[in-house]
């Protein structure tokens, strides 16, 4: 039983409350929500939150149909593996001296990040991208002395014309069949 | 028509065909109460404690199928409501519980009374709601209403801020409810069906376990064609008791912690597993790695959650159960098996299990099976938890649907009187029997006032072993015998009684049991029989804690473990 990351994404209804209800239920069945982010969508009333949880998939499955039976969710899909698009936004504050200010400058046009606030001892970072391209810009710029990180944590689209979560659309079936062997 | 938030909830509830609120007012609720006697088709059934009227709700739902309804007022009235809103919640129990709340601009300042009731009770819903306006009201209670009955029941509480029970809003009742993260699959896979079918036709030890799925969903008829056509063998839960016929040639009792020897060891050597309307609970599976091992699994149920969560499954079927045994039912082809119901028919002469000891003492067992001969089986029997229930699910009888309502989830004692009341008022008619522990009944004893001022004739059989005895049974078994805490001095149950003006009897030997009985069966309203029962008498049989079923533990005396093989099979 492997345990990984798993990239839940919910429609959810916009209403006070919703995002307690998903938070609790994770807590409830004992997992640990690594990022959870939520935004308007394009269907009126209604948001999208993009939840990063690890786990085996069954576990993950059994929350994925957890959380489908809260009635202010409307559809919650596992996107883990598919074809999918994965960003986080992060606002990295750098330590800079006069010697170090070019270097950081440089690193951060390899990342094709941007530096949004400049004061006399330190510079505001901003980088998007997935996971791993904001985990490297850190390590790099950890040796100037890091004063403040905030990150959004992770929304996710899957790839292709289609929008995966059509309302209305059945749910993913075949997880049950596989989880039969992983058992 | 402009109506107060008070009236529309009235009126809402008139709709949805409410006939009896267990409740007890305060500051937050009067509004609402206030406007009660406008409505007397709404019976108001004053309680002592909410967790009476919580209980009472759910004695009325488990036992006539409909929403029970309870109303209790902000803070302390809507705390006391949350053992039974777990209640519901772990037992699939249609309630809707309304609570008062501080007026809406007290809201988050601590106020008076105020309390966080759907923070508290999130995990413990299947939805709740903070009324934020009076015009929401109606449709608010529609919808409690709708998610509590359909689906997956379960309870739905709705906080409704004083302010909006005074202000006014237009009244129009919804005739539909939108709710398009709510649509429970009603109807089971074709595919999935068909191979459910074709493992049932290929089965040669098949075992149904049915659970209370099958009650709620009301598939008696359809499981009986089942298990008569493909003549399967039937185990049910403890909360599947009274979901097939107990006296049927192929009813095989009860699996789990306390089950029938027999059904049990049906569990473990049977090669075909279809369970209905149930959900695996760790006291019916005990030991997972060791339940059913030969078994594949057909696991029938509306939850989709429910299937995979606790055990493998072989072929899931989401679905309400009638639905799905319906379309099954027509895709079987008669069978029989003969040798598997020949063995289990051993078993059950070899491992009797709820066999009855001829002695002096007055033994519990002997006292339901007393009730059951007295009742002839045509009583709904309402326990509580502990020694007492078990054996109230093993000596009785359960021949006729629904007949048994147990806290069976989360096991609450104290449920027994309560639940008992609702039960009764839900079902007049019918012959009420609380069977309760010294101990539980001393959680809820309050509840008697309430059944003297409503004369409410339920019968209550008091177990009296003077003892919390399920938990001196643990620590007779795994605790060296020592008793700590579980010594009860009970008062005079029979006084108690009467101070609330309830008669009543203790019954001390054997030979009274049976007048006994008859005398509370006589009496048109209430009674009491406190039986003196034997102190330390255990539940047998046991599977202990971490074993597999197979090694339910039969003679107590001896503690050895059923012997099974199943190399014979
Ligand atoms: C509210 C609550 N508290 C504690 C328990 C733990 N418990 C389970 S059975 C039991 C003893 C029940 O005693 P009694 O009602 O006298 O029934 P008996 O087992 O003696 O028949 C206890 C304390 C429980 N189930 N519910
Ligand atoms: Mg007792």
């Amino acid at each position: 039983m492997v345990v990984a990351k798993h990239t839940l994404v919910a429609l959810v209804a916009d209403k006070p409350g919703v995002l307690n209800r998903v938070a609790s239920l994770f807590r409830r069945r004992g997992f640990n929500i690594e990022s959870i982010a939520v935004g308007h969508s394009e269907l009126p009333h209604l948001s999208r939150m993009t939840i990063v949880v690890g786990g085996t998939v069954t576990m993950v499955e059994q929350v994925r149909k957890q959380l489908d039976k809260v009635v202010d969710v409307v559809k919650v899909s596992d996107i883990t593996g598919g074809s999918t698009i994965t960003r986080e936004l992060a606002l990295i504050k750098v330590k800079v001296t006069p010697a170090t200010r070019s270097e950081v400058m440089q690193i951060v046009d390899i990342f094709r990040a941007d530096i949004v606030d400049v004061a006399a001892d330190s510079v505001t970072v901003e980088v998007t991208g997935d996971e791993q391209k904001i985990n490297s810009l850190y390590e790099l710029l950890r040796r100037f002395g890091i004063r403040e990180v905030t990150r959004t944590g992770c929304v996710a689209m899957t790839r292709g014309g289609s929008g995966s979560l059509v309302v209305g659309e059945k749910p993913l079936k075949t997880q049950d069949r596989k989880r039969k062997k992983t058992s | 028509m402009k109506m107060t938030g008070a009236q529309i909830i009235c009126e809402s509830l008139v709709r949805e065909g409410v006939e009896v609120i267990f409740g007890i007012l305060g500051g937050a609720i009067l509004p609402l109460y206030d406007t009660l006697p406008r409505y007397p088709q709404l019976r108001h059934i004053l309680v002592r404690h909410e967790q009476g009227a919580v209980h009472a709700a759910e004695g009325y739902a488990r036992a006539t199928g409909k929403v029970g309804v309870c109303l209790a007022t902000s803070g302390p009235g809507a705390t006391n409501l949350v053992t039974g809103i777990a209640d519901a919640y772990l037992d699939s129990v249609p309630i809707v519980a309304m609570t008062g709340q501080v007026a809406s601009p007290f809201i988050g300042k601590d106020a008076f009374q105020e309390i966080d009731i759907t923070g508290i009770t999130l995990p413990i819903t299947k939805h709740n709601y903070l009324a934020m306006d009076t015009g929401s009201l109606a449709g608010i209670i529609k919808e409690a209403f709708y998610l509590a009955r359909t689906g997956r029941p379960g309870p739905v509480l709705i906080d409704i801020p004083k302010d909006f029970q005074i202000e006014q809003a237009e009244f129009r009742y919804p005739s539909k409810v939108d709710l398009p993260g709510y649509k429970p699959t009603l109807q089971g896979h074709p595919a999935q069906i068909k191979k459910a079918a074709k493992l049932i036709g290929e089965a040669e030890r098949p075992l149904i376990l049915a659970g209370r799925g099958v009650i709620i969903s009301g598939a008696y008829a359809e499981l009986k064609y089942l298990a008569e056509t493909a003549q399967i063998p039937v185990v049910t839960t403890l909360l599947g008791i009274s979901s097939f016929p107990e006296s049927h040639a192929l009813s095989y009792g009860w699996l789990g912690m306390h089950g029938m020897a027999y059904a049990n060891l049906a569990v473990s050597s049977c090669d075909l597993i279809i369970a209905i309307g149930m959900r695996f609970d760790d006291r019916a599976t005990s030991r997972v790695s060791g339940f059913a091992p030969h078994a594949r699994i057909i696991h029938i149920d509306i939850d989709p959650a429910e299937i995979g969560k606790n055990v493998r499954v072989d072929v899931p079927i989401v679905g309400d159960v009638k639905n799905v045994l319906k379309v099954l039912n027509k895709l079987l082809a008669p069978c029989k098996h003969i040798d598997w119901v020949k063995q289990l028919d051993n078993w059950r002469r070899e491992h009797p299990s709820i066999e009855i000891r001829d002695c002096e003492e007055l033994l519990p067992q002997f006292v339901i099976r007393k009730i059951y001969e007295v009742t002839r089986g045509e009583a709904i029997i309402v326990t509580g938890v502990g020694q007492s229930q078990m054996w109230a699910a093993q000596h009785y009888w359960f021949d006729k649907p629904n007949s048994l309502i147990s806290s069976g989830g989360l096991g609450t004692m104290g449920f027994e009187l309560p639940a008992a009341i609702g039960a009764k008022i839900g079902c007049p008619d019918e012959v009420v029997w609380s069977i309760a522990g010294d101990g539980g009944f001393q959680m809820t004893i309050q509840e008697l006032a309430t059944i003297a001022q409503e004369r409410v004739a339920v019968k209550i059989a008091i177990m009296n072993n003077g003892y919390l005895g399920m938990v001196r049974q643990w620590q007779d078994l795994f605790y060296d015998k020592r008793y700590v805490a579980t010594k009860l001095n009970c008062p005079d149950f029979v006084k108690i009684a009467e101070a609330y003006g309830i008669p009543g009897l203790t019954v001390e030997r054997k030979e009274e049991v049976v007048p006994a009985i008859e005398k509370a069966m006589s009496e048109p309203g209430p009674f009491l029989i406190n039986f003196m029962v034997e102190p330390e008498e255990n539940v047998y049989p046991m599977v202990a804690p971490g074993t597999s079923l197979a090694e339910v533990i039969e003679e107590p005396k001896k503690k050895t473990k059923v012997v099974y093989n199943s190399a014979k099979l």
